[in-house]
């Protein structure tokens, strides 16, 4: 392409019907063009230098100095139709070319590889959280303690005599050599004794932690498995303070419906004691009390092991299973599920419970 | 313990209709457990009858076997009609095929008939068999379900039994009964009886209870029997091992009768095994009054009975055949031959009554709970009598016991009992317990009334007297309540009594709380930042083997790697804890790999266990006092530390195949970057160095240290040898810190960095150095040198090969600089950049290329 018409003659800058004759063949031409390229070549056909317009205009040097006036006039506004033309034409033709690319640009997002691995936390260790910040908001404190642990606080502190059955009812690992008086926590409860010889009273704490007890793994049993206990000493608490506690516990899990159902039962370091059901208005099978876990009011000896005088405070105490909480809360049918760590069974869960 | 409604029914009014179920219904609302129902006629129906051997036909088979062809009177003559249904014959007579042989014409035996159900889902029907129709079928116990017995058919006269043809077999049986199955607590010895039961049955429902033992008509006092010493030396906690010892004499029993088909029931519904008529009557009283209790063969005793602790070397054949080899604490029972019982745990094979025992000899003792507890553990021998003396039986009822043992060898045994008896022993004191006024009520919540607390306790049969203070009581316990001490268990009982369901709920405030600690948040906040970056988190157990813990534990060579051992481990290929978490994780990715997921990143926070210094304590406090700063302060320091660790194993690659994306396969950079991580959350920095560790690849393996110098743990590649060995993927890698050291190095408050508005200058340098030079410590040569102007460096490039020296390498790194007050000159940060280089190079001989 040239950048002017071949044997066109040089308009006369005078001539208005000849100049607008080439304004309308440019502003014809420019509107013509269906793409950015063919409009590159029109715009330098007729507002390059060689183009009609550009020569005409050239022309006016050489007019009459009283001619130059009218012919400025006629090829200015000439020369602004064009470019206002071509400016007009080049937005919509950079719209239709921009919207044209992206159109191209599309890709099929259902077939999105999945670049960043998506990790979970523990399904147990997530509830662990959750009940530990329920208490957290009622101003209770998180306490810890060993795993491995001294009998005395995991049992003699806790009113288990020497020669009860209770304590072989606890099917405990001891650990090398049997004089040493160690062995592997069977409850959280050591954690509630050296709570109360380490803290002032009033005591308000929760311990969740690992248990260990000397079961086989199956469907329903497991050696290792984690407990959360609650522990509060005050002036003046009763069982009703107890229940209060458990029932507002229990709806901040499972929600407003639920109650619960306390039914003797013995614990050495309680007296009262009681057994802790839960209604289930979920359960698999239908509606039903679950059992839950034990509770009950510290016995007088516990709070003298710790050297809290049982005559001015008295406190409550009660510990449930989270595998157990887990397995009915979110109907996890078999314990092996949450110990034999297949990843698809805590990435199921994801973050949360 | 087992229930069997019929004889609950004797001493507690339970409806006619009522089940099993009904009847655990009741009762746990006084604190017993609900366990199982035992009910015969889930798994047996009739129509079972009586009937009579009218003719048996000996025909010999094929196969050498001879089977019995049997017309069998089913129905009464004349009442033909009575009993109708398909597969049974109009003329009451059913022809029946049988292969047992030891019963004959005439005999009587049980027969189940077309339409009944056995034990099994056995459907009972007319068949042909050995060329005849036959149309039922000649039980045996076992196919009854009742007995273990199968060596023949049930023949009704050998049990006592001569009933009229065509009577319900399992009326007869007591297969009618049922049992409830309950929990008993290890405080509530009195509830292992119909006695106690029955008790607690009129408790929870609020019905009339009638005490077994007020029916037995015992003698007040007892004289001029057996010779009975109790000799007790060597008391356990000062309290005599034998307290009371009740003998009674009954003579010309015949020990071969058999045992009546209604105590066969309740004792087969109750879980104990028919033996002979005197064990069978031991065990029933035994049931019925909580009471053991013991029958001599008399004429094997000789010389007076001795109780006594057992002389070291002294040994027992117990009942059960076995040589038992006596420890100095064991209670026992003796006569002039030696041993004839360990106390209350189990009697002795040579005075043993059997088959051609006459003259009996009823011991009823009541023994130290302690003692006996001791001796069933030593001997590793739980019995029923054990079970009962170790959680504590009733002073008061072992001369009814023994009255109702005599009653039934008399009844039954058609023995005579001696007019005299021994009765040894001294009652404990009775335990009395202060009530103050307002007590109970403060305890549990409820305001009682008066009644409700006098009421209760008088139902348990305590004796209730008024204290000295209006409104306080003085309780004495009652003798079978051994678990009644204080006044917190009696505020139990008055609330169990008036009902747990009563309590109010009231919710107490605690006082401003602090939050979580520190280190818990500090927890927190790695595991979630190990999961949100794509780290999945699982739980292993802590009991691993001694090669584990020798592989993973403790780096240095030679360093002894202590782990604590357990004395009774679920099995001896883990019978030790942890001193890593990797053995566990490493489990867990074996098994996931063997599921089909080989592309992990697996990661487990967790206590391991590090003995050091002194290990528990050589004795304990006594429990219900405080013991000493000095104690505890043993107690406490004799507990192993048990650091958090936190570790992770990656395996194969770290996203999942897929269209257009091609995944990366873990290396060492990612473990070392997993635990910069860690650092990073928790604001320490964790400082790299070449590191060596059995378990990892010698040359990828880096330790981390605090800037203190203590080293928290390493990251890197597991060896090879180690990976092949566990048939773990190649380059697998791990890492694992102590999180509680890191926690511990977290700083208290960060204070802020002035930030700087004017331009950066940035300048590279590339500087050849020895190939053992670590990158990380010509970056800091670089840092220090360069001055404050420095703002950050990085290295960006490793390079070795073509144009560098043989045994050189060329680093690169990226230096930017810039002033807090102006803007730097290109002059300025090349001064800075050539002063940070002279460091390199006199140093480490860094040439710039």
């Amino acid at each position: 392409m040239t950048d002017t018409l071949p044997g066109a003659a040089i308009p006369n800058p005078l001539d208005e019907a000849a100049i607008t004759a080439a304004v309308e063949e440019a502003v014809a031409a420019i509107a013509a063009a269906s793409s950015l390229e063919e409009l590159k070549a029109v715009r330098l056909a007729h507002t390059g230098e060689k183009s009609p317009l550009s020569l005409a205009n050239r022309e006016i040097g050489g007019l009459a100095k009283e001619q130059k006036a009218a012919a400025g006039k006629l090829m200015g506004s000439s020369r602004g139709r064009v470019n206002q033309a071509l400016a007009a034409r080049t937005a919509v033709l950079e719209a239709e070319n921009d919207a044209r690319i992206l159109v191209e640009e599309t890709v099929d997002v259902t077939a999105a590889p999945r670049r960043r691995r998506a990790g979970a936390r523990h399904p147990l260790s997530t509830l662990q959280d959750r009940v530990a910040d329920i208490f957290v908001g009622m101003g209770w404190e998180i306490a810890e303690g060993p795993e491995v642990e001294s009998e005395w606080f995991n049992f003699d502190a806790l009113n288990f005599k020497p020669d009860h059955p209770a304590r072989e009812m606890q099917d405990t690992f001891f650990v090398e050599p049997p004089e040493a008086h160690l062995l592997m926590r069977t409850h959280t409860s050591p954690v509630q004794v050296r709570s109360m010889l380490e803290r002032d009273v009033p005591i308000y704490v929760l311990c969740p932690g690992k248990v260990f007890r000397t079961d086989e793994l199956d469907a329903t049993h497991t050696p290792v498995f984690h407990q959360f206990e609650g522990l509060a000493i005050d002036k003046k608490l009763s069982m009703a303070d107890l229940r209060g506690t458990l029932e507002h516990f229990a709806r901040q899990m499972f929600g407003d419906e639920a109650q619960i159902r306390l039914r003797p039962n013995y614990f050495p370091f309680t007296e009262p004691s009681a057994e802790l059901d839960i209604w289930h208005p979920g359960a698999k099978g239908g509606p039903r009390w679950i059992e839950w876990g034990g509770c009950g009011m510290v016995n007088p000896n516990v709070l003298r092991a710790a050297g809290i005088d049982p005559d001015e405070y008295s406190g409550f105490a009660f510990g449930m299973g989270i595998e157990r909480t887990l397995m009915f809360r979110n109907e996890v049918g078999d314990m092996r599920d949450m110990i034999e760590g297949d990843v698809r069974f805590s990435e199921h869960f994801g973050m949360e419970i | 313990m087992r229930i069997p409604l019929s004889w609950l029914r004797e001493f507690a009014q339970v409806p006619a209709d009522a089940t099993a179920e009904d009847v655990m219904a009741e009762l746990v609302k006084v604190g017993f457990e609900e366990e199982a129902v035992h009910r015969p006629t889930d798994e047996l129906k009739g129509p079972i009858v009586v009937g009579r051997v009218l003719s048996l036909v000996k025909e010999p088979q094929s196969n050498g076997k001879t089977i019995n062809w049997c017309q069998v009177r089913v129905v009464p003559e004349g009442q033909e009609q009575t009993l109708t249904g398909e597969g049974i014959d109009p003329s009451g007579v059913q022809g029946i095929i049988c292969g047992a042989h030891n019963f004959v014409e005439g005999d009587k035996v049980v027969v189940t008939l077309p339409g009944a159900v056995l034990p099994g889902d056995f459907h009972i029907s007319a068949r042909k068999t050995y060329g005849h129709l036959s149309a039922g079928m000649i039980a045996s116990v076992r196919e009854l379900g009742i007995g273990e017995d199968h060596d023949g058919i049930l023949v009704l006269s050998r049990i006592g039994l001569d009933p009229e043809v065509g009577t319900d077999a399992m009326t007869l049986l007591g297969l009618y009964d049922e049992a409830a199955e309950i929990n008993v607590t290890p405080d509530r010895g009195y509830a292992f009886s119909i006695r106690g039961v029955a008790r607690e049955y009129a408790h929870a429902t609020g019905t009339v209870f009638t005490d077994p033992a007020a029916k037995v008509n015992a003698p007040a006092a007892l004289s001029g029997g057996y010779g009975v010493k109790l000799n007790d030396d060597a008391p356990i906690y000062g309290k005599p091992g034998c307290d009371r010892f009740v003998a009674r004499t009954v003579r010309g029993v015949d020990a071969t009768r058999p045992t009546p088909p209604w105590m066969v029931s309740r004792l087969r519904l109750a879980g104990i095994r028919s033996i002979s008529l005197p064990v069978d009557i031991s065990n029933y009283v035994m049931l019925e009054l909580g009471q053991p209790n013991h029958c001599y063969d008399l004429d094997k005793l000789s010389g007076d009975i001795v109780v006594r602790r057992a002389v070291a070397g002294e040994k027992i054949t117990t009942l059960d055949g076995k040589v038992r080899a006596l420890d100095v604490e064991d209670l026992l029972i003796t006569d002039r031959s030696g041993a004839i019982g360990i106390a209350g745990v189990m009697g002795g094979a040579n005075t043993e009554v059997s088959d051609s025992t006459t003259n009996i000899l009823v011991e009823a003792a009541h023994f130290d709970e302690v003692s006996i507890g001791r001796s069933r553990r030593g001997h590793k021998l739980p019995s029923e009598a054990s079970k009962r003396f170790e959680r504590g039986v009733d002073w008061q009822v072992a001369n009814i016991a023994a009255q109702r043992v005599v009653d039934l060898l008399v009844e039954l045994a058609g023995g005579t009992a001696d007019e005299v008896g021994t009765d040894v022993g001294t009652a404990p004191d009775a335990v009395t317990i202060e009530l103050p006024a307002g007590y109970a009520a403060s305890r549990i919540g409820i305001d009682f009334t008066e009644e409700q607390i006098t009421g209760s306790l008088r139902d348990l049969g305590a004796i209730v007297l008024n204290g000295e203070v209006s409104g306080s009581y003085v309780v004495t316990a009652p003798s079978w309540r051994n678990d009644l001490e204080t006044k917190e268990d009696l505020s139990e009982e008055i609330a169990r009594l008036v009902g747990y369901d009563n309590i109010p709920a009231t919710l107490p405030v605690a006082p401003p709380g602090r939050g979580l600690t520190r280190s818990q948040q500090q927890k927190r906040r790695m595991v979630q930042a190990l999961a949100d970056s794509g780290l999945t988190e699982v739980l292993s157990y802590p009991f691993v083997s001694k090669s584990s813990n020798d592989t993973f534990g403790v780096a240095e060579e030679g360093a002894a790697r202590t782990a604590l051992k357990l004395a009774n481990p679920i099995s001896e290929e883990h019978g030790y804890l942890r001193t890593s978490v990797l053995p566990g994780l490493i489990e867990v990715a074996r098994r996931n790999h063997s599921r089909g997921f080989r592309d992990l990143a697996l990661f487990e926070a967790g206590s391991v266990f590090l003995p050091d210094g002194q290990l528990g304590t050589a004795s304990i406090p006594p429990l219900g006092v405080k013991p000493s700063e000095e104690v505890l302060d043993g107690l406490y320091d004799g507990v192993p530390d048990q650091p958090l660790h936190i570790a992770a194993v990656l395996t194969g690659h770290d996203s999942p195949a897929a269209a257009a994306h091609a995944p990366r396969a873990w290396d060492w950079a990612d473990a070392l970057d997993v635990a910069r991580l860690i650092g990073d959350v928790l604001g320490v920095e964790l400082v790299v160095s070449q590191g060596s560790h059995q378990a990892f690849h010698p040359g990828r393996a880096a330790q981390l240290a605090l800037r203190s110098g203590d080293v928290v743990g390493y990251a890197g590649e597991l060896h090879p040898k180690l990976l092949a060995a566990h048939d773990m993927p190649a380059r697998s890698v791990a890492l694992e810190l102590n999180a509680d050291a890191i926690f511990d190095a977290a700083p208290d408050v960060i204070v802020a960095k002035y930030i700087s508005g004017f331009p950066v200058a940035t300048q590279d340098v590339a500087l050849v150095v020895p190939r053992d030079v670590p990158a990380d410590a010509v970056l800091a040569a670089l840092r220090e040198g360069a001055g404050e102007l420095l703002e950050d460096v990085a290295l960006f490039d490793v390079y070795a090969g073509q144009g560098i020296e043989d045994g050189k390498k060329s680093l690169a790194f990226g230096l930017r600089f810039r002033a807090t007050d102006r803007t730097l000159t290109a002059d300025e940060a090349s001064e800075a950049r050539e002063a940070a280089v002279a460091v390199a190079a006199e140093r480490f001989g860094a040439v710039q290329r």
